[in-house]
């Protein structure tokens, strides 16, 4: 379990290190032939900023070679705001006092409908924590109604048991997102007072339980303001690492969702600027060829733009982040801001001008059959 | 050029495509066309097979295009045969190309697999060309079991690394009954060239072709590369030698006395 190997690190001493790195570092760093996670660590670090063109040429040149000139795009349903966790940050916290609701089967496929009018086969279902309305049956019972639908369905909800995930991957769940938010362990406490996700571990030890149900792709990564971002990221790395060797049959991609302003959340602690995240993409795939790395609409669209050339093979678009946001109820509670408010259309048009294709399928439904 | 024959099937151009990673679909067509290729591979997870106006197969609708759809993504024999089943329903062939690679950083076959599920798809009645590792026994295992060709890498795919497998890939050469396609990491005309003149039968190219910065130039320069090897294969190539031959030879005084 990787709770093992996160035991033997020491978060201080993590950021002590990344902080003291050196440009002989960094120049070893991108030097290498294969990178280590001190290597990764090097390439996050202050030392390697006045590198970020040289990072990003590097970058550019290894996702071209394994991605192509090809950007994968998909799109977020969101099914339900109930949540009995207090987050700190987030639109759907318990304490929150907004109307909630949970979509019906029936709600369910008009969404689907509207979906797939922008051309989407590649769905991310979002859900907050809430047993009675969002729990394992529900999914089991959704699943089967959206597997006709998509060729590709992705989930970010609460983290389940083992068995949980064994119970839909049939039903054709082919990806989890799970976010570890911050890795530093009295901070996530402090951002999760109340409720299931205030327990650390049983967060941190979900990847390994998708693992052992034998999930084809997981997403991991951090909220960007809740700490230190370079300590936050070595950690995401270390814990990347640990999967990609104990589950090699599975797929990784990892996020960069900074912190973005909703109703009565508090500000970021730590602010990460647009320069920093370049480096922390460009890192990501000097350290790892083949990981997916992928980009929101919390992004501004100026910078998305930029970013398809960079080392990004994911990009969400004309996304909504409430419950019915497409048709059956534009003006529920929304999760987030989105900044990036082009369709579908126009992301695949932008992607063309600058020589990329929209990739809208990538996976069969067959296979999980 | 002796022209080449698989399960029957004669092909002209020894060069054989793939179709992913390229800017726009009209691009890879003109690439492809370019290319002279007669057998190209399309991902079935990246088409829908039961839309004739798919974006990709649309623009495979050649008549010298021959489609070799494969089963990337899968990671059991079971998965493999179900999507070819599918394949060959949907896409109206009985060929396919068997790629069964579970890890996904290194897109490496796994060989207990793809045995397992060739046996099983030559047994339906499929036209099986299995992607394996440059593994000679392996190799001729497949063979035994009915596929009909075999399709050895030469490096990681898109890599673009070139023969790293060479010695391996030698031996499977000189031992097949069956054609040898070298698959993966050619990544220049130069590899391809290669690749024929060792006595390879053809040689499958995809990323080197889609991600160059011309990718019609580069199909063609494939194209050139294969055919030059090829000819060169056939027409006998000179010895190489390890030293220069002496003028005063060793044995000379043998004719003296």
């Amino acid at each position: 379990m990787f709770t093992n190997i996160f035991s033997q690190y020491d978060w201080d001493q993590v950021k002590a290190a990344i902080y003291s790195k050196t440009t002989t570092d960094v120049e070893r760093a991108l030097a290498a032939h294969r990178r280590t996670l001190d290597d990764f660590a090097a390439l996050i670090s202050p030392a390697a900023a006045p590198y970020l063109e040289q990072m990003a040429h590097i970058s550019q040149q290894l996702t071209l070679q394994r991605f192509g000139n090809t950007m994968q795009l998909y799109i977020p349903m969101y099914l339900s705001n109930e949540c009995q966790n207090i987050c700190t940050y987030c639109g759907f916290s318990l304490h929150n006092k907004i109307a909630r609701r949970t979509l019906s089967a029936a709600e369910i496929l008009q969404e689907t409908e509207a979906i797939k009018a922008m051309g989407f086969e590649h769905i991310l279902l979002v859900t907050g924590e809430a047993q009675q309305y969002v729990g394992l049956d529900y999914f089991k019972k959704i699943l089967p109604i959206l597997q006709p639908h998509f060729s590709n369905i992705s989930m970010e909800v609460q983290p389940m048991e083992e068995e949980d995930y064994k119970a839909l991957i049939p039903l054709g769940l082919h990806a989890v997102l799970v976010y570890q938010e911050t890795y530093h362990q009295a901070d996530y406490k402090l951002h999760h007072p109340k409720g299931k996700k205030s327990n650390f571990n049983y967060r941190l030890e979900t990847p390994d339980r998708l693992g052992k149900a034998g999930i084809h792709k997981m997403g991991l990564g951090v909220l960007i303001g809740l700490e230190d971002w370079r300590t936050d990221s070595f950690f995401t790395a270390l814990h990347l690492d640990y999967l990609q060797r104990t589950y090699w049959k599975t797929r990784y991609s990892i996020s960069f969702p900074r912190l973005r302003p909703f109703s009565g959340g508090l500000p970021p602690k730590v602010e990460m600027n647009n320069r920093e995240l370049v480096q922390l993409i460009c890192a990501y795939r000097l350290f790892s060829q083949e990981i997916e790395l992928s980009i929101s609409t919390r992004e501004e669209e100026r910078f998305r733009n930029h970013l398809v050339k960079l080392g990004v093979t994911a990009m969400s678009a004309g996304s909504k982040t409430n419950p019915g946001g497409y048709v059956v109820d534009r003006q529920s509670l929304e999760q987030f801001e989105i900044s990036d408010e082009r369709s579908a259309g126009e992301i695949a048009a932008m992607l063309q001008q600058q020589g990329y294709e929209a990739v809208w399928k990538d996976w069969d439904k067959s296979f999980s059959q | 050029m002796q022209p080449l024959v698989i399960a029957g099937k004669t092909f002209h151009s020894r060069l054989f495509t793939g179709t992913g990673k390229f800017s726009a679909a009209t691009l890879m067509e003109a690439a492809l066309l370019e290319s002279g290729s007669e057998l190209v591979t399309v991902a079935l997870k990246r088409v829908d097979m039961y839309d004739k106006g798919d974006d990709i197969l649309s623009h495979l609708h050649h008549p010298q295009f021959n489609l070799l759809p494969n089963t990337s993504g899968v990671r059991t024999a079971k998965e493999a045969v179900y999507a070819a089943q599918l394949a060959r329903e949907a896409l109206e062939t009985n060929w396919v190309k068997l790629e069964i690679h579970p890890d996904p950083r290194y897109l490496l076959p796994d060989p207990v697999e793809t045995l397992a599920a060739a046996e099983e798809l030559v047994k339906l009645g499929f036209i099986v060309l299995p992607y394996v590792h440059a593994d000679p026994v392996l190799c001729k295992r497949l063979e035994d079991v009915g596929t009909a060709a075999v399709m050895p890498l030469g490096a990681p795919i898109g890599s673009n690394k070139g023969l790293k497998t060479y010695d391996f890939l030698e031996i499977i050469i000189a031992q097949s009954n069956v054609p040898v396609i070298i698959d993966a990491g050619i990544g220049a005309p130069s590899h391809a060239a290669q690749a024929m003149e060792m006595g390879a039968d053809a040689v499958l190219v995809n990323t080197a072709i889609a991600v160059a910065a011309d990718p019609i130039g580069m199909a063609r320069a494939f194209k050139q590369a294969v055919i030059a090897g090829r000819q060169a294969f056939e027409s006998g190539l000179a010895t190489t030698h390890r030293q220069a031959q002496a003028s005063s030879p060793l044995t000379a005084f043998l004719d003296e006395l």
